[in-house]
């Protein structure tokens, strides 16, 4: 048990209980701050991994700007509780044994194939300057389209939310 | 048990280094408290604490007993568990950030070991302040929201946005800074200013003015701090997010803000004065006393001051404390390798000092932003300024060949 | 070192874990939030194979997947909204106009 296994038990642990959290709480906002602590801890193992920009990136978008979208949606909507639904409990208590399956199968197809992917020479850190390279000369043409796709939502956004003219 | 030690050695100097530097920042924090208002009220012509200890020093003590004693009552109706996780993440957040803040540029030879000062130097330094500074969102958005009262959640509304608006002008800033760097660790960006040649012509203030004035425009409204202080200013909105806060989970905000504007200074050091570079010329060695050319004088005057006191108290702490700073003057002058260490840390403490009394200062002079001016102060100007800078400083690094 | 499968086998614990809220939460912002949640599991499949790999495409497409997952929660959240100004309810068993 090196540290680095220790580690990324610890972080993945915190993962899978943020993701249970998320669906156990009754409160939207309980759930946002169960992603919340998903991201951060998948920030952390891309820490671990190496991939240190795309940890910032991810705390910096994902934590720092998206979800604050989510906080800042669910107070102005006022959004309560979640209330007594008439489905079928059946129904959930059929679905939750179908979805461990559904994981079950997912994982063994990978962990079945684990002998195949293999880390042909340790992961080193990736500099920064490597990938805004790639970035910037082998993948330019999808970041112009991003930067238009960002165009394209904020635009959207503000028609949608616009109050209706009386 | 000794070969333990040995062996994890560096966990633990790891640790006391943390539990060194916590206890250092929230000193500073509390006599932070005790110099702004001291300064705010002598900008005002009155006199500031001056009742509790020799010239008010004990008054932060005053107040953090205040704060752990006084009633801590909890709102009906809250989300108790957000009702209680936001001071703290505010407070853990801006504590956090100190931790990769470098002070000095030598290692102390400690047990045969290199320590530097400065808990970690992260490739990513930079990005990781940034990115602390985007989750203290949180803090303040959760805690006017589960205060379940209609000024905290306005408050709170307003301050997240207003905090949200200006990371974007904040992080623009700097690339300027970055790009003549080409890199984000804080050491790096200290080296890239240390210019034989030039001298304090090198440092990023000179070709990055512009990024500058951003820059510390932007980190006051992320501090909310005067003049971008409407949110929590006592005549708007009672007292913004954290009104429904009372004793020890408002002294959590108020550590975290003052924190957060030590974080700031610091940065602002680093990035555009060249943090731990001295502004003369490495020739004028005569320089190197220059600690102890203020701390001696100081110290003597710390001692006469006291000696005719009105209190007896201050008439025995005052000389004790200045004759310690002259001792301490004395000391680095005594200790030559000890005042050549001292060099780095006692530039980059003077440039924080200074951006502290700025910030300081603007409380005690600016009037307030409102809040749609400041909105569009932000978005509309601080944003192509910034943007506008980081478009002229990678023209300029390209045309001159420069770049790696 | 960690083997990759590790990683693979966290992302697909989280995918199914996303897909699970997806289908049982009721409240149309909480499905939302399972979305990101599943976009993540598979920001870090992609993250586990460029290390694996030794390549950077993998970060330079997650890159990519957060500025897509940005800029859709930024017109799925103005769309529910309108759904709350519309229905004036967050529940998505409100929502059922072309329900038979």
């Amino acid at each position: 048990m090196n540290p680095p296994l220790l580690v990324f038990f610890v972080l993945a642990a915190m993962a899978v209980i943020g993701a249970i959290n998320l669906i156990l709480q009754r409160h939207p906002i309980h759930s946002a701050l169960s992603l919340i602590v998903v991201m951060v801890a998948l920030a952390g193992l891309y820490l671990l991994m190496g991939a240190e920009f795309v940890a910032a990136v991810q705390i910096i978008v994902y934590g720092g700007a998206i979800m604050v979208l989510f906080v800042f949606v669910i107070m102005l909507l006022n959004a309560g509780v979640e209330e007594h639904t008439n489905a079928s409990k059946l129904a959930a208590l059929a679905g939750v044994p179908l979805a461990v399956v559904l994981m079950g199968v997912l994982a063994a197809t990978v962990a079945g194939s684990a002998d195949r992917v293999q880390v042909l020479t340790p992961g080193s850190v990736a500099p920064t300057k490597a990938l805004a390279n790639l970035l910037f000369q082998d993948f330019v043409y999808p970041f112009e389209l991003t930067s238009f796709l960002i165009l394209v939502a904020i635009l959207g956004a503000i028609v949608l939310a616009q109050r209706e003219k009386a | 048990m000794i070969d333990f030690l040995a062996q994890h050695a560096d966990i633990l100097i790891t640790l006391v280094k943390i539990a060194l530097l916590l206890f250092i920042v929230l000193t500073v924090n509390a006599y932070l408290t005790w110099f702004e208002r001291k300064v705010v009220a002598h900008m005002q012509s009155r006199w500031g604490p001056h009742r509790v200890g020799p010239h008010g020093l004990l008054q932060p003590l005053a107040d953090g007993a205040k704060f752990l004693l006084k009633e801590d009552p909890t709102p009906a109706g809250v989300d108790k568990f957000t009702y209680y996780l936001a001071p703290l993440m505010a407070l853990a957040l801006a504590l956090t950030s100190i931790a990769i803040i470098p002070f000095g540029p030598d290692p102390l030879r400690i047990f045969g070991r290199d320590v530097y000062l400065g808990i970690v130097d992260l490739n990513i330094g930079l990005l990781a302040l940034f990115a602390i500074t985007a989750l203290s969102v949180y803090g303040v958005a959760l805690a006017g929201w589960s205060s379940n009262s209609k000024y905290p959640l306005l408050g709170g509304l307003r301050s997240s946005a207003q905090m949200v608006s200006y990371e974007l002008a904040l992080t623009m800033s700097v690339v300027g800074v970055l790009l003549s760097a080409g890199s984000f660790s804080l050491r790096d960006i200290i080296g890239a200013q240390a210019s034989p040649k030039l001298g304090v012509l090198g440092w990023n203030i000179f070709p990055q003015i512009l990024g500058f004035l951003c820059f510390f425009v932007a980190a006051v409204a992320e501090t909310n701090r005067v003049p971008f202080d409407l949110p929590e200013a006592e005549s708007e909105l009672v007292a913004g997010f954290h009104t429904e806060y009372a004793s020890f989970k408002f002294a959590m905000f108020f550590i975290a803000e003052y924190t957060s504007m030590i974080t700031v200074s610091c940065l602002c050091s680093i990035m555009f004065f060249g943090g731990w570079l001295s502004p003369f010329p490495a020739s004028w060695t005569f320089t190197h006393f220059l600690p102890s050319a203020i701390l001696i004088p100081f110290g003597l005057w710390v001692i006469w001051d006291g000696i005719r006191y009105e209190t007896i108290f201050g008439r025995i702490i005052l000389p004790g404390l200045g004759t310690v700073i002259t001792a301490l003057g004395a000391l680095l002058i005594v200790f030559p390798a000890v005042n050549e260490f001292i060099q780095g840390p006692f530039w980059l403490l003077s440039k924080i000092f200074v951006f502290l009394f700025v910030y300081v200062w603007m409380r005690g002079t600016l009037p307030r932003f409102r809040y749609d001016q400041l909105m569009s102060f932000g978005w509309k100007l601080l944003l192509p300024v910034s943007l506008a800078n980081a478009v002229i400083t990678a023209s300029v690094i390209l045309v001159r060949g420069g770049g790696h | 070192m960690v083997p990759t499968h590790y990683y693979l086998i966290l992302s697909a614990i989280l995918f199914g874990l996303g897909v699970v809220a997806f289908v049982f939460k009721r409240n149309i912002i909480t499905i939302f939030m399972s979305i990101e949640l599943m976009l993540n599991a598979v920001n870090l499949a992609f993250v586990a194979f460029s290390q694996a790999l030794n390549k950077l495409d993998g970060q330079v497409f997650v890159l990519f997947v957060i500025v897509v997952a940005a800029a859709e929660a930024a017109v799925g959240l103005g769309i529910i909204i309108l759904i709350a100004r519309n229905r004036q309810s967050l529940n998505v068993e409100r929502v059922d106009l072309l329900k038979l």
